[in-house]
């Protein structure tokens, strides 16, 4: 079997996450690499959370939301928007593959949407092989050994 | 009781049972959802139905004073108001509902296909099925018409599968009758059935079909899984037609004299929904009469459509389709606006299909003594708009008339709130409130986690190494006590976990199971049940997301449930309790505005025993109700609004405040006070709720000579003219109308929803006066929506003359000392025509207030077009985003006196939810600011939309922010935007899902 990404997924409780949940009542099938932190809003998710994900050993980081105008909390999605379109950039300078960083914007009824993005996203993780740049030799061994 | 479990039965469900009464809802289908179920998106937003629906439905299938019949039918209504006996029947489901854990294994065995009505058709399901994977309640059921054991007395497959038992084949019809004392009905509609219309080639040919297929085609979950194609041949459709008004305004055809009132706006949100599915330019037509775009954001909608997205808007009733061998489409045959025979060739053909109420179900009716109108729905009284002829029975939805989404979520408020008021000696009688234990301290407690691994029968058990799981947990830091279950929910399996949880001293919980969207809440009860903070649980999902979807690979499945658990257990460790703010709820109303609106609500908060102010910046009560005539049914405003008018005075519990303005408001939901000058004098007023019902005016227009003749006047004025029985009006030869004046222009871009019917009830009272009279009617486009339909009928009939104009030739208006000269083209003839007129009405647009202090009192949003904006347009239309302020009449949108009393009735119904608790319980998921860290840079008041963060103004700390638990709703995105690291979102801390992703 060849190597398998590690990627962490942050998905907003009232569109993605739903749509991760229908996936499930769907029997839509997709490969096992996520870990989902489900939190209130995209509009939760700073770009520290996402560096320390990578820090912490991910190969890869998926952070998906309500579609722009649709989100529960009126508006949090725009700004969670922003922020992603600056830490992109932020990695890119970094030197950063910015291929490690996706976003989507999946509502609860998109279930063939999310496997589809979940396919895509680790495809892309995958292509770039094991995160290197942050991780530092000790964590990553850790990491692995749990 | 309440029948019908579509949105306007689930709404009135909820409104009663929040306000404190037991509620059966009574659902004839398998489960609750109605048509809204059904649909893809939701006009004029295009929401997805499900993904606004579905909250609304799982807090039905929870709540605990809702008792859901389903597979049920009401027979009888014996009794009288206060004290009506119901006769139910109960048809068999042939699955024990109790004992269905909803694994679909059944279904997966099932041998026989059967075509899926829920999608119309044109899929395939099981004989033993469910009727939508986010049914309430998720229970399967046996199609006994198709299952093959029930009709052959072979198979049973089903009942040997299952492995919850709960297959029980021999179940049978049962009766029952309940006692309840008030009856609300919202069995909903039917869609008109276009099959025999032969000319439509409906039925003949797969690419005809109706409007409510072509939904489940958009779908996400239908058919084709949301992709665009035709059914014929799984094709991609490059142009796709609508014709509207099928099985509407039809008399020829159907017998349906009314309009349906939602299918120009749903078709046009196809259109657009069908463009944006489309990988390629997608021509999309639709052939209308007149475009009825009346409602709230639905002018926009459709300029967007015609203008953005390039949606093509044909003026014709389309008298043939057929399809064409040759090109394998449908040739579709009409007369365009200048009378020449077209033909144009599509892939697809909608059916815009109308409303109707079944011949079974006006039956029904009948036999409950409930009067129907003409259309066949619900006769009711325009100042009573939910009561049905039967004392004590309440009507809501589509059942009461053919309205649309937001319309029959306020009826259901409205009826809610009628029927709350009879029993309002009962209420909280009857509910049940679980007592719970006292909260044990766990302070000082080192962390004794409990893990709980779900077999959930098969459905993770099957995939996933459960045993290895709960093994794997074992080892984990701090692991206390672990398990694993065959069913987690069950009852007795959360006996057990409360019992564990005492016996082993466990004080945090981890449950590795479904989805705590749907489940969470139960075990969180479980936690309380235990003396355990209800948010020192932590949920793991190893069912929908994992189990679920790679089982193909059990051994990655089982180490990604293992990582999962590790995360949750990284996060458990870091939960401490929270607490749930509890606030005293001031039991008063304070209503602005003292219109139809803004007395009607009093009356509702008074009729369910709740004292109320109303606050009016004129000298008198009444609104613009004082300057009208007559409502389309004919009632008489003037002694109707005088009856309201002293009730309102004579009813002890409501306050009223002429002459008298907001001078400033203080706190929130519960605790409002609002000072209030008059003359100088200033009055406090504490109150726990605010209805904002502060109306709308005329406009004054500034063209048509207006104001330079005196023959011209607006609307309003011709109605004051009638009620004195002005001899100039009555002696006028002609008369003509101008509509749209202000209305449906680019600087005001709205459509003023009343005024056509509003024309057409003048024109023909102007008749009935002096038949002689010539009446001519300018329009754009004729809005007399729903059954308002048979008033523009009526006047046709009696020889009112209709001449419709475009904006861009609009009537040219002259002066001469014998008439007015009024020249427009005709659009028949194509040539100008000039009319000598003795009167002339310009149909002025109503324009809001644009009140910016009030909606600064009390943070609320006003629309570019000055109307207030409420929760959600279409499943909250009378509540604002922030809590404890509720919004009904003109300063929502134009609308008759009979859709503003059943808002004005719906937000009280709304905001006695509140009232009638007492006390709220804010969530404990709040932000939370350390004033040590806050540098009071103000970017989290800024930010947030709910107003929750404030600088402190004194004592310590000073200058810093500080969150309102009370207004705070958790979303985090002040959170994650503090650039001094100041502010904690409890129970999604920085610290909490740093310890997931290092546990990943």
């Amino acid at each position: 079997m060849c190597w398998q990404p590690k990627i962490i997924a942050f998905f907003c409780n009232w569109c993605t996450y739903g749509a991760a949940d229908l996936a499930g009542v769907s029997r839509l099938q997709y490969p096992p690499n996520i870990r989902v932190i489900r939190v209130p809003c995209s509009g939760r998710i700073s770009p520290k959370l996402i560096l320390s994900a990578l820090r912490s050993g991910a190969d890869g980081i998926w952070v998906s939301g309500c579609h722009p105008g649709d989100c529960h909390y009126i508006e949090g999605n725009f700004y969670a928007r922003r922020k992603f379109a600056l830490l992109k950039n932020l990695m890119t300078y970094m030197g950063l593959e910015a291929g490690r960083l996706h976003f989507s914007w999946i509502s609860s009824a998109e279930a063939t949407k999310f496997a589809a993005t979940a396919r895509q996203v680790t495809e892309a993780v995958q292509a770039l092989g094991p995160a290197r740049y942050m991780v530092k030799a000790p964590i990553r061994a850790q990491a692995v050994e749990a | 009781m309440v029948a019908g479990g579509g949105i306007a039965g689930i709404q009135a469900a909820l409104d009663l049972a929040n306000s404190g009464y037991k509620v059966y809802l009574v659902e004839q289908d398998a489960a609750i959802g109605g048509v809204m179920a059904m649909l893809d998106k939701t006009f004029p937003t295009n929401d997805c139905a499900m993904c606004i629906m579905s909250p609304k439905l799982v807090e039905v299938g929870r709540h605990p004073n809702i008792d859901i019949l389903t597979m049920t039918d009401i027979q009888a209504i014996d009794g009288v108001k206060g004290d009506f006996s119901v006769t139910l029947r109960r048809r068999p489901r042939y699955v024990d509902p109790d004992k269905c854990i909803a694994c679909g294994l059944c279904a997966e065995k099932c041998p026989k296909k059967v075509s899926d009505s829920f999608n119309q058709g044109l899929i395939m399901r099981k004989a033993a099925y469910v009727l939508y994977p986010q049914a309430v309640p998720l229970k399967y059921l046996i199609d006994a018409d198709n299952c093959i054991y029930l009709q052959k007395g072979k198979c049973g497959v089903c009942a040997n599968v299952c492995p919850a038992g709960a297959v029980r084949l021999n179940d049978r019809e049962a009766t029952q009758t309940l006692t309840v004392g008030a009856v609300i009905l919202a069995p909903g509609f039917q869609p008109f059935n276009p099959t025999g219309q032969d000319h439509l080639s409906y039925g003949a040919h797969p690419d005809v079909m109706t409007s409510l297929e072509f939904e489940r085609i958009l779908s996400a979950s239908g058919p084709f899984g949301g992709h665009l194609m035709r059914p014929s041949d799984r094709r991609e459709p490059r142009r796709i037609a609508w014709l509207q008004c099928i099985g509407s305004r039809d008399q020829n055809r159907c017998d349906h004299f009314y309009c349906s009132a939602v299918c120009c706006m749903y078709a046009i949100k196809q259109a657009i929904i069908a463009k944006e599915h489309a990988d390629h330019p997608l021509d999309c037509s639709i052939f209308f009469m007149d475009m009825r775009t009346h409602g709230k954001g639905f002018e926009d909608c459709y300029n967007e459509a015609r203008h953005k997205h390039g949606v093509r808007f044909v003026r014709s009733r389309v008298h043939t389709v057929v399809p064409d061998q040759q090109s394998r489409q449908l040739a579709l045959r009409y007369a365009d606006e200048s009378g020449h025979i077209q033909e144009e060739h599509f892939d697809l053909v909608i059916l815009s299909v109308g409303l109707q109420t079944a011949v079974e179900q006006r039956r029904w009716a009948c036999s409950l003594g409930i009067a129907l109108g003409e259309g066949g729905f619900c006769r009711i009284d325009d100042f009573a708009p939910t009561a049905a002829s039967r004392d004590g029975i309440y009507v809501c939805g589509a059942f009461a008339g053919p309205k649309d989404i937001p319309q029959s979520v306020i009826e259901a408020g409205s009826a809610a709130l009628c029927a709350g008021a009879d029993l309002s000696e009962a209420r909280n009688s009857l509910t049940v409130h679980g007592a719970l234990p006292p909260e044990r301290d766990m302070r000082g407690e080192p962390p004794r986690v409990g893990v709980f691994v779900c077999h959930c029968g098969i459905n993770i058990g099957g995939v996933v190494d459960v045993p290895a799981v709960r093994h794997y947990a074992a080892t984990l830091q701090e692991v206390a006590y672990v398990a694993d279950n065959l069913y987690s929910c069950s009852q007795d399996t959360q006996n057990i976990i409360t019992a564990k949880i005492r016996a082993e001293n466990l004080n945090r919980i981890v449950v590795a199971a479904c989805s705590p969207k749907t489940h969470e809440p139960l075990f969180q009860e479980t936690l309380a049940a235990a003396g355990l903070n209800k948010y020192l649980l932590e949920f793991v999902n190893i069912r929908n997301q994992n189990s679920w979807v790679h089982m193909q690979d059990p051994a990655r499945a089982t180490a990604k449930a293992k990582d999962l658990v590790r995360m949750a257990v990284a996060k458990a460790l870091r939960l401490a309790p929270l607490k749930e703010e509890k606030l005293e709820i001031a039991p008063k109303a304070m209503i602005i505005g003292g219109g139809v609106s803004g007395m009607a609500a009093a009356l509702a908060f008074s009729r369910q025993g709740f004292p109320a102010v109303i606050v009016e910046r004129d000298g008198a009560l009444g609104g613009q109700a004082r300057h009208l005539f007559r409502t389309a049914k004919g009632d008489n405003v003037q002694d109707r609004l005088a009856q309201i008018i002293r009730q309102v005075a004579d009813d002890p519990r409501i306050t009223v405040h002429l002459n008298s303005e907001l001078y400033r408001v203080e706190g929130f939901v519960g605790n409002f006070k609002s000072i209030l000058t008059a003359g100088g004098r200033q009055t406090v007023v504490e109150h726990g709720v605010t209805v904002i019902a502060s109306g709308a005016r005329e406009l004054q227009p500034q063209e048509y000579l207006f104001g330079q003749d005196p023959r011209v006047m607006t609307g309003l004025e011709l109605d004051r003219r009638l009620r004195e029985d002005d001899a100039a009006v009555a002696q006028a030869r002609t008369a003509v109308f101008i509509q749209c004046v202000g209305s449906r222009e680019p600087e005001r871009p709205y459509c003023s929803r009343i005024c056509c019917t509003h024309a057409v009830v003048s024109a023909l009272h102007l008749k009935e006066c002096n038949p002689d009279m010539q009446v001519f009617i300018l329009y754009r486009d004729i809005r007399t929506y729903g059954e308002r339909e048979s008033l523009y009928q009526q006047a046709r009939q009696k020889g009112v003359i209709f001449l419709r104009y475009d904006r861009e030739r609009k009537p040219v208006v002259n002066a001469t000392a014998e008439a007015l000269e009024i020249t427009v083209e005709d659009h028949v003839l194509r040539r100008p025509v000039t009319l000598r007129a003795d009167l002339l009405t310009l149909a002025a647009a109503i324009v809001p207030y644009r009140d910016e202090t009030l909606a600064q009192f009390f943070k609320v949003p006003m629309n570019a077009d000055g109307f207030f904006v409420e929760a959600h347009v279409k499943l909250n239309p009378c509540a604002f985003a922030t809590d404890g302020v509720f919004l009904c009449g003109l300063a929502h949108y134009p609308k008759p006196i009979d859709e503003a009393i059943a808002q004005a009735q719906a937000a009280a119904s709304a905001a006695t939810v509140l009232l009638s608790r007492k006390t709220i319980l804010t969530s404990g998921t709040t932000a939370q600011v350390d004033p040590r860290l806050c540098a009071g840079c103000g970017v989290c008041v800024a930010l947030c939309p709910y107003n929750a963060p404030a600088l402190k103004g004194d004592g310590p700390f000073a200058g810093k922010a500080e969150v309102n638990p009370a207004l705070c709703k958790g979303c985090g995105l002040c959170v994650a935007s503090c650039r001094s690291g100041a502010l904690r979102l409890l129970g999604f801390d920085d610290a909490q899902i740093m310890a997931m992703i290092e546990a990943a």
